[in-house]
């Protein structure tokens, strides 16, 4: 599903916290937001999910206003998936993944074969079919971000929107993960924290200050100057003898 | 494996819990009306059902037959109706408030409730245009309000909306003992005293056509919106982003919490502890799914209201205790082992 955003803008009391992004996301792609601690990458991923109220632009979904639609309509369509998500209820990740069917049932329409069917599916594609019936208490922070992904896949979203997914992950944990997103038939818009892991988008937005300064494939958009610029960090390019595929390697510039 | 999984046809659970809570229920109303200062055999309570449900025409003595249509029936089912929206008002508020402490009386909304039928009872506020019920809505919907904002205020977190209710109890209980002390003649004064503490001793037939009425349509209310009350588990901005009109249900379910919680004080005065323990037993018996979390919890509600009334009226020979006072004996040590329970899951 496309996306396109124009003039996306939010304001916390006085303060700008995205001002004026506009940006268009393709059908099937995964589209990076990247930039430092508090440059807005979480409210713009809320303003494009149609999550955040009093909205500053437009947000469209293969040409339909996002705001044109009712709440259950946008469920439908987008699903998100946050940070970090906590509960005290003792709920088994399966109960958590029948979540995400929500959109989609009503009292007259209630929760049937077939959502128990999308809800297993779900749990398989993120490879958590062995742990349907562990408490959520019980699962540890990568089990718990790959049981809301499964929530989000059982929504049947055309647009899934994550929000620094690999955070607390340990490595083997954020590889598995990002390859799971990236293998995912739907548009994918995700932050990251990982510049490397960041250069596995099709496409990269560069956000500081609220604006999003650069949008484009990543090679051309992580350039060493707006590294040195943005993130204060010097940056050599490295390339991995082994597949050719270039990294960096961070140096930082204060001290 | 599959097949485990799917849920069973709507009989089968409506067969396994259904009944049993039902039959319990059945059982209680009973108890209520047979056991009191005067015990009633059960064949004559039961000669007064035929008499008034089948015109059967039994022969019963009209002061026993009196005590029991006119006097313990209506008082038993206006406290299940209390028991049951009192319940139903805890769930709603956990859920909504995500707040395992979340339950009208801690919340201030039954003090704002006290406070309103008290400000219509003895300052005569509203020139007798306003029925006591509805002074008790509009001061529980101020409380709400005023507490809900305050917590806001204070950061929104779990423990701050606690403090900012117990700010706004004792705001509103204070208030309430101002307009006594102010209007009331000595009388008057042990009057509602005795009924803040939760008494069900007046209770009539017309009551129980008030109370009756107002929980049956917060229970279907409640019903309707299980999925929305499901979707709040991991909080409104994860409940926005599975299609809920968070405002929309939040406006409706308080608003409905809000007139429960005051029909029941203003029919039988503040009960603590019942929305606060019942939920959290019945959790441990169905688990966190409000399909079967509401009507558990408005069965257990009802029937735990209707023993803590017979309780009341038999625990000291020759006088009946305060209904408030039996649940707080009760739910006190509940509200205990909640907060125990918490912390090994904190």
């Amino acid at each position: 599903m496309k996306l396109s955003a124009a003039g996306l803008g939010w304001q916390a009391g006085h303060r700008m916290i995205v001002e004026g992004v506009s940006v268009e996301i393709a059908a099937g792609e995964t589209f990076g937001l990247v930039g430092p601690n508090g440059s807005g990458k979480s409210t713009l991923l809320r303003l494009m999910a149609g999550l955040l109220p009093r909205p500053q632009g437009v947000v469209q979904l293969d040409g339909t206003p996002l705001t044109s639609l009712p709440r259950r309509e946008i469920a439908r369509r987008i699903a998100f998936v946050e940070q970090q998500a906590e509960t005290t209820e003792a709920l088994r990740a399966r109960d958590v993944v029948a979540l995400g069917r929500t959109p989609w049932l009503s009292a007259l329409a209630p929760f049937g074969a077939a959502d128990v069917g999308i809800v297993a599916a779900s749990l398989r594609q993120v490879g958590m079919e062995d742990m349907a019936l562990r408490a959520w208490s019980t699962l540890s922070g990568g089990e718990r971000q790959r049981v809301q992904i499964a929530r989000a896949l059982a929504q049947q979203p055309r647009l899934l929107v994550l929000d620094e997914p690999t955070n607390h992950l340990d490595i083997h944990h954020q590889l598995a993960l990002l390859r799971l997103i990236s293998r995912l038939p739907v548009t994918v818009v995700l932050a990251l924290h990982d510049l490397n892991q960041a250069m596995g988008c099709d496409r990269l937005g560069v956000m500081e200050a609220g604006r999003m300064v650069a949008c484009g494939p990543p090679a051309r958009v992580l350039t060493p100057d707006r590294l040195m610029n943005i993130f204060r960090v010097r940056a050599t390019r490295l390339k991995d003898p082994d597949d050719g595929a270039s990294l960096f390697r961070f140096h930082c510039l204060e001290d | 494996m599959r097949a485990a999984a799917r849920p069973g046809p709507l009989m089968r659970p409506l067969v396994l819990w259904g009944v049993p809570g039902f039959a319990a229920l059945a059982v209680a109303i009973l108890a209520g009306v047979v056991i009191g200062e005067t015990p009633l055999p059960f064949g004559m309570v039961a000669a007064v059902f035929a008499n008034h449900l089948l015109e059967a025409g039994h022969v019963v003595d009209p002061i026993d037959a009196g005590i029991i249509w006119n006097y313990r029936l209506p008082r038993t089912l206006v406290a299940a109706a209390c028991g049951a929206g009192l319940a139903l008002s805890g769930v709603v508020l956990q859920a909504i408030v995500r707040n395992a402490l979340a339950d009208p009386y801690l919340l201030g909304v039954s003090a704002g409730a006290s406070t309103g039928a008290v400000a219509v009872t003895i300052l005569g506020l509203g020139g007798g245009m306003i029925g006591i019920s509805t002074g008790a809505f509009v001061g529980a919907t101020l409380a709400f309000a005023l507490v809900a904002a305050l917590a806001r205020a204070a950061g929104g977190g779990s423990a701050q909306l606690v403090l900012a209710g117990i700010a706004g109890s004792q705001l509103f209980n204070a208030l309430t003992s101002f307009f006594i002390a102010k209007s009331a003649n000595a009388e008057q004064a042990r009057g509602i005293i005795y009924w803040l503490l939760g008494n069900l001793s007046g209770v009539r037939w017309p009551d129980v056509s008030l109370a009756l009425p107002v929980v049956a349509c917060g229970f279907v209310i409640c019903l309707w919106f299980v999925r929305a009350l499901d979707a709040f588990t991991f909080g409104t901005s994860s409940a926005a982003s599975l299609g809920i009109s968070v405002r929309r249900v939040q406006v409706v379910l308080i608003g409905m919490t809000t007139l429960m919680t005051a029909t029941m004080v203003s029919l039988v005065g503040s009960i603590g502890f019942v929305g606060l323990v019942i939920p959290h037993a019945m959790r441990f018996l169905t688990g966190p799914g409000h399909a079967r979390l509401i009507p558990a919890s408005a069965l257990a509600g009802a029937v735990f209201l209707i023993a803590a009334d017979v309780t009341s009226r038999i625990i000291i020979p020759g006088q009946v205790v305060p209904i408030g006072v039996v649940t707080a004996l009760v739910g006190a040590p509940g509200f205990a082992l909640i907060l125990i329970h918490n912390r090994s899951r904190a």
